[in-house]
């Protein structure tokens, strides 16, 4: 009796390309009936995201919180839980992060790591509300997750709006401009901070790493899979489902306060910028194993920098883009159900067909 | 109404559940059908009334040939069954649970549903609300709600499975005295399906006892009770050696516990376990060993008395601290509750080292994995995930799961479904750890099993325990007749002991509570 | 005056709330059977802008509507199939669903965003509306907020007072047993999804319609979100759902008018806006807490059961559950 059987040809081709196929030819569909050239919208997508070094550059940019917050995902969905409050995970990062550059005066690296330290901080702890909320006050994580983000939101604002607010009056393009040591320094002329990147993809090794090989992940794994059978076992089921939440949080915390550093060397009402929803759509995808999150994330990014080129060419709109995402991920897990319902099938034929083979099991 | 199976066979996978059975049952008697957990008596059943479809074999209904393709359609023919747990809607009213389903108009007649209950209710003298929500209800109230429901669609043969689980005493006298009033006074069939002598001998005029899925007996009541323990357990088996215990410190002690639950309560009920012994405890399914188990591993509260582990207070701690005393629990649900699927044999060993690194090394889980997979012969591979293991693999790895110098050790039926040489296997290792003063207790429905390894028995029934009974002094037949909860205590009883010798047994039944040796 | 003042606010929640009513009815209806439809946001949305599409196209608002209400049942019919018949997280699907939908939307609309368009005739009661007080605040209004109010009544009686009704309940709270009975356990789950979804699409005609005429990128944004909270906050029962509905609008209400007032104006808009929602997320929390269950306990039986059944409502007990015959 072997455990997975290695990763076959046909396997990669159903699990991967049919579901791209079918989606495409959703989205196919869809400019056709909207009367323009789907390969001219394909090709202008494409265009949009790489047909420059400032393109790139942007794609890079933008991979950036969407790893952060995918591999975070990972981590919360591993352990069975759907963690919808990473918006506000981010906006408690950048937050703090901004807290940080508004108010103290460090040299460029410290400041720099003040405020990536700080942003971990803000969104753990946003993140463990969500986890007590849900271990103590029994509010499903959903619900709890989204209520949670709509404070952040108004915090947000309303710090904006009045701590914060800049010098001439508070308006919706945020606070003041960060003092430069708080600026992460960006690659050249180019929009994308290295820095940042190299954050992302150490996360990405760290996350994996202690997904696979610590005992903390590994419990999170059992519990994700069977909850009773890993408390019985002697795992601290509720503690490590907090732990979860809080490393999300963290991740998702590093990522808001990346965007205010790298991005837009200040704090926004809209800082979160649904990055938070997209990384639920990318864990979804990935079936939450962190390796492969930085390459659904440049799929991700790609088409969301993309897809602006379509008003601009084809008086389409962006939105495309994200049809694009979400048709891929609803195609991924539809061709996964069909193919569990026809093993079902085979599995049920065979059960019927054959003869009994063990003298053991239960009456019923 | 006549109904008659003939060669009825129902298989589900491996397992040959109903072997050719042949049964009729005639208008206006109750027939008890007698069995074992695990006999085939809840599968027949089910076939008769749609819930399955027998895999051959015939139903008839006064001579004339049916096949059921859903409960529904059995109903309409007139045959009903009333659950153990009976299929009602918990959130709903008792008006609602015997309306839904009733009548073919758009708005259901609640009038009509009103007088029926008041009606019916005072034939058979059941009080139910129309307006009270059947979660609240006792078990003995939702069968009698499931019985109106039944009469009131025109079913005239109604099964009833394991009905007195659960129920209070009056609640009983009630339902036996309405079903002799359906048999004898309005004809109805009633089918008994029970594993209680007492109760089968008060109620049925016709009993078939069914045993490993055949029919091994038919006979009319009145019966020797003594030949229906025969037909439902078979003779004992070769008797063993009554080996030397040496008593060691107590390990184990409880006293005066109780443990409430929705449908049973284990009162007032007391043991002390020595290490290295070997506890066996034999009952039904749902008479409250398993309760009285997990409440000894700290997975259950106790509402009242106290638990002491190598003297130990532990009587409201929580698990983990059970655990660091040093108890395992190994649960008989492999799936649902022991083992993890999705996770990989090394995975397991790696999450049941408690003590193992933060960082885990995975070649060394793998080389532990492996040797533990040799020393417990499994077949599967380290890599091989617990779901693609078979049912005594899967038992063979949650026993490997476990650690070494442990001074509890309790398992939930740790050989169903294993054949004989793993199940004598599993016991050398069990026995083995003996040697470290580990005390065993475990639940067993084998009745061999139990007389052959266990030092001291304990039968439960009905959330009663007995005293404990050392097993070289007591039979498979004394056994039989304490799990079917015979009552009333008999003061001598001839028997045979494990060592062949005919003797008087004295038995002094039900008197749980307090420690005795 | 004080009276028209409060009469003209009063009037323009219930006319303001028909959406919110419409979407979280539609959802009860489906959940009650024992479907969670979470693509609500997305969902709504794309029906929003689907009935405008048509409506301006056709110059015809009831085809409009008939377009929504098909979009809203093609969606909710999605989310069924994947989890009835493939046995996916209805979660899951709803959610990447909502998303698909909203963006859906908005790039289908695009053609039609600001334009004028047609809207649903303002209908007055004949008599009804002259009564003073109670007149123009239920009924004067247009025919989307009669047809919410009737949906909401007429689920209120078929659930409680038919047999198709008690059978939609036996399903959601315990599928076993309605298949004991003869129920077809998935066929009841796929047509009141659907008809739910049906209820949703309305909700989304409603609002590009008749409340927030036209169509705008994120025009209908968050009140998939609030339906589905409403939703249990009512305890699956029309009438609260109804209640909770309205309490939603006038939370909103309530917002602008401060809004308006000097003592909060350095409180941003956005805060506004966003208060009602978080509010209504967090009575849930009140509702469902183990403190309140305390506080309960310690009433005399009788009162404590009639508050009780009033504040909280559990859920059907299958919601989410796949059901496999066997």
């Amino acid at each position: 009796m072997e455990s997975r059987a290695p990763a076959k040809l046909t396997n990669i081709l159903l699990g991967l390309v049919a579901p791209l196929v079918l989606a495409l030819a959703f989205t196919t569909l869809i400019l056709v009936a909207v009367g323009a050239s789907p390969w001219e919208a394909y090709w202008n997508i494409l265009l949009g995201a790489f047909e420059s070094p400032e393109k790139i550059a942007d794609v890079l940019a933008a991979c950036v919180p969407l790893t952060l917050c995918g591999v975070g995902m990972c981590i919360t969905f591993t352990a069975g839980q759907w963690n919808v409050g990473v918006e506000g995970q981010i906006i408690l990062g950048a937050i703090f992060a901004t807290w940080v550059a508004l108010n103290l005066d460090l040299p460029q690296a410290s400041m720099l790591a003040a405020m990536l330290l700080a942003g971990m901080l803000g969104g753990a702890l946003w993140g463990a509300l969500a986890g007590l909320l849900k271990a103590f006050g029994r509010v499903h994580e959903i619900f709890g997750g989204l209520g949670l983000n709509y404070v952040a939101q108004s915090l947000s604002i309303w710090l904006i709006f009045n701590p914060w607010k800049p010098a001439d009056g508070a308006t919706m393009s945020g606070t003041d401009p960060f003092p430069d040591a708080a600026w992460m320094p960006k690659l050249a002329h180019l929009r994308v901070a290295p820095l940042a990147v190299i954050i992302a993809l150490v996360a990405v090794g760290v996350v994996a790493f202690l997904l696979r090989g610590t005992r903390w992940g590994l419990e999170l794994k059992a519990m994700g899979k069977n909850f009773r059978s890993a408390s019985l076992i002697g795992v601290p089921a509720t503690w490590r489902m907090l732990t979860a939440f809080a490393a999300c949080g963290a991740l998702a915390g590093l990522a808001g306060a990346i965007r205010c550093s790298a991005r837009y060397g200040r704090m926004i009402p809209d800082i979160s910028g649904g990055q938070g929803y997209l990384a639920l759509l990318l864990a979804l995808l990935v079936a939450y194993r962190p390796l492969w999150v930085p390459f659904v994330a440049l799929f991700f990014a790609a088409v969301g920098v993309g897809s602006p080129r379509l008003e601009l060419n084809m008086h389409l709109d962006s939105a495309l883009g994200g049809v694009i995402r979400a048709a891929v991920v609803l195609a991924v897990m539809m061709v996964g159900g069909w193919r569990a319902l026809f093993a079902r099938r085979r599995g049920q034929k065979a059960l019927a067909a054959g003869p009994p083979t063990a003298t053991e099991g239960e009456v019923a | 109404m006549k109904v008659e199976l003939v060669g009825i066979h129902k298989s589900f996978g491996p397992v040959h559940a109903n072997r050719g059975i042949t049964l009729t049952l005639e208008p206006g008697t109750i027939h008890g059908l007698l069995g074992e957990n695990g006999a085939g008596k809840t599968t027949l059943m089910k076939c008769l009334s749609g819930y399955q479809t027998p895999d051959s074999g015939t139903i008839a209904v006064d001579g004339e040939r049916v096949s059921f393709s859903s409960p529904d359609e059995a109903i309409r023919r007139g045959i009903g069954m009333l659950h153990q747990d009976p299929l009602d809607f918990p959130q709903m009213r008792v008006l609602d649970n015997l309306m839904l389903g009733q009548g073919q108009r758009l708005r259901p007649d609640w009038r009509w549903g009103r007088q029926m209950l008041k009606e019916l209710g005072a034939r058979f003298q059941f009080d139910l609300d129309p307006d009270a929500e059947v979660a609240k209800l006792t078990v003995g109230e939702r069968q009698q709600l499931e019985i109106l429901r039944l009469l009131a669609l025109g079913v005239k043969t109604i099964i009833l499975d394991e009905p007195t689980t659960g129920i209070s005493a009056p609640q009983k006298v009630r339902l036996f005295e309405t079903l002799r009033q359906l048999a004898a006074d309005e004809g109805y069939a009633i089918v008994f399906v029970s594993h209680k002598l007492e109760d089968v001998e008060q109620l049925c005029q016709r009993v078939t006892v069914l045993r490993q899925g055949a029919v091994t007996g038919e006979v009319e009541m009145p019966c020797s009770l003594d030949y229906l323990v025969e037909l439902m357990f078979g003779r004992g088996l070769p008797t063993i050696e009554c080996p030397l215990v040496e008593p060691g410190a107590a390990v184990l002690d409880l006293d005066g516990v109780t443990i409430p639950s929705y449908r049973l309560t284990v009162a007032d009920v007391g043991i002390q376990v020595r290490a290295g012994e070997v506890i066996g405890l034999a009952g039904l399914e749902g008479s409250g060993q398993r309760l009285f188990l997990r409440a000894c591993a700290g997975l259950e509260r106790v509402s009242s008395g106290c638990i002491r582990i190598d003297s130990r207070e532990m009587t409201a701690a929580p698990y983990r601290r059970f655990l660091e005393a040093g108890i395992a629990y190994v649960p008989a649900s492999r799936m649902e509750e022991g083992l993890v699927p999705g996770l990989n044999l090394t995975e397991h060993f790696a999450l049941a080292d408690r003590q193992g690194p933060f960082f885990v090394d995975w070649s060394a889980s793998r080389r532990q994995a492996e040797a533990r997979i040799r020393e417990y012969n499994i077949v599967g591979e380290p890599a091989t995930f617990v779901e693609s293991l078979s049912g005594g693999n899967q038992q063979r790895a949650l026993l490997a799961l476990l650690r070494s110098g442990l001074r509890l050790l309790f398992l939930e039926h740790p050989t169903r479904g294993l054949d004989v040489d793993s199940a004598n296997w599993i016991w050398q290792q069990l026995l083995a750890r003996r040697e470290e003063g580990t005390a065993i207790l475990f639940i067993s429905a084998d009745l061999d099993e139990l007389l052959e390894r266990a030092d001291r028995i304990v039968v439960f029934s009905g959330g009663a325990m007995s005293a404990p009974l050392a097993a070289c002094d007591t039979s498979v037949e004394e056994l039989g007749y304490l799990i079917a909860g015979k009552a009333e205590a008999r003061e001598t009883r001839a028997g045979e002991t494990r060592d062949g010798k005919a003797r008087d047994v004295v038995v002094d039944v039900w008197n749980p509570g307090h420690p005795q040796n | 005056m004080e009276t028209s003042f409060l009469v003209q606010t009063l009037a323009s929640v219930v006319a303001s709330s028909t959406p919110v009513v419409l979407a979280s009815i539609g959802e009860t209806i489906s959940e009650k059977s024992g479907v969670t439809n979470l693509s609500l946001d997305g969902s709504i949305a794309l029906s929003a802008m689907t009935g405008f599409a048509v409506a301006f196209l056709t110059g015809s608002v009831w085809l409009g509507m008939g377009a929504a209400m098909l979009v809203g049942a093609l969606v909710a019919s999605i989310v069924a199939y994947a989890s009835i018949s493939l046995g996916l997280e209805q979660v899951a699907v709803g959610f990447v669903l909502t998303m698909l939908c909203a963006d859906l939307a908005d790039f289908l609309g695009n053609d039609f965003v600001r334009k004028p368009g047609p809207t649903m005739p303002h209908a007055p009661v004949p008599f009804l509306s002259e009564i003073p007080i109670l007149g123009p605040i239920l009924f004067n209004h247009s025919w989307v907020v009669y047809i919410s109010i009737l949906a909401v009544a007429a689920s209120w009686w078929w659930i409680y007072k038919t047999q198709p009704g008690l059978k939609l309940r036996g399903v959601g709270e315990r599928p076993e047993s309605a298949f004991a009975r003869g129920v077809d356990v998935k066929a009841v789950r796929y047509l009141y999804t659907a008809l739910g979804g049906a209820l949703v699409g309305l909700a989304g005609a409603s609002y590009s319609l008749s409340i927030k005429l036209g169509w705008s990128h994120g025009h209908t944004s968050g009140i998939g979100w609030i339906a589905l909270a409403i939703v249990i906050f009512g305890g699956w029962h029309p009438g609260r759902v109804l209640g909770g509905s309205y309490l939603f609008g006038l939370l909103k209400a309530l917002g602008s008018i401060l809004q308006r007032n000097p003592a909060f104006s350095s409180v941003p808009t956005q805060v506004f806006s966003s208060a009602p929602f978080a509010l209504m997320i967090f009575a849930l929390l009140l509702v469902h807490n183990e403190g309140v269950d305390r506080l309960l306990a310690l009433l005399p039986a009788r009162l404590g059961r009639q508050l009780d059944r009033a504040i909280r409502g559990r859920p059907p007990a299958a919601l989410g559950k796949t059901f496999t015959q066997d």
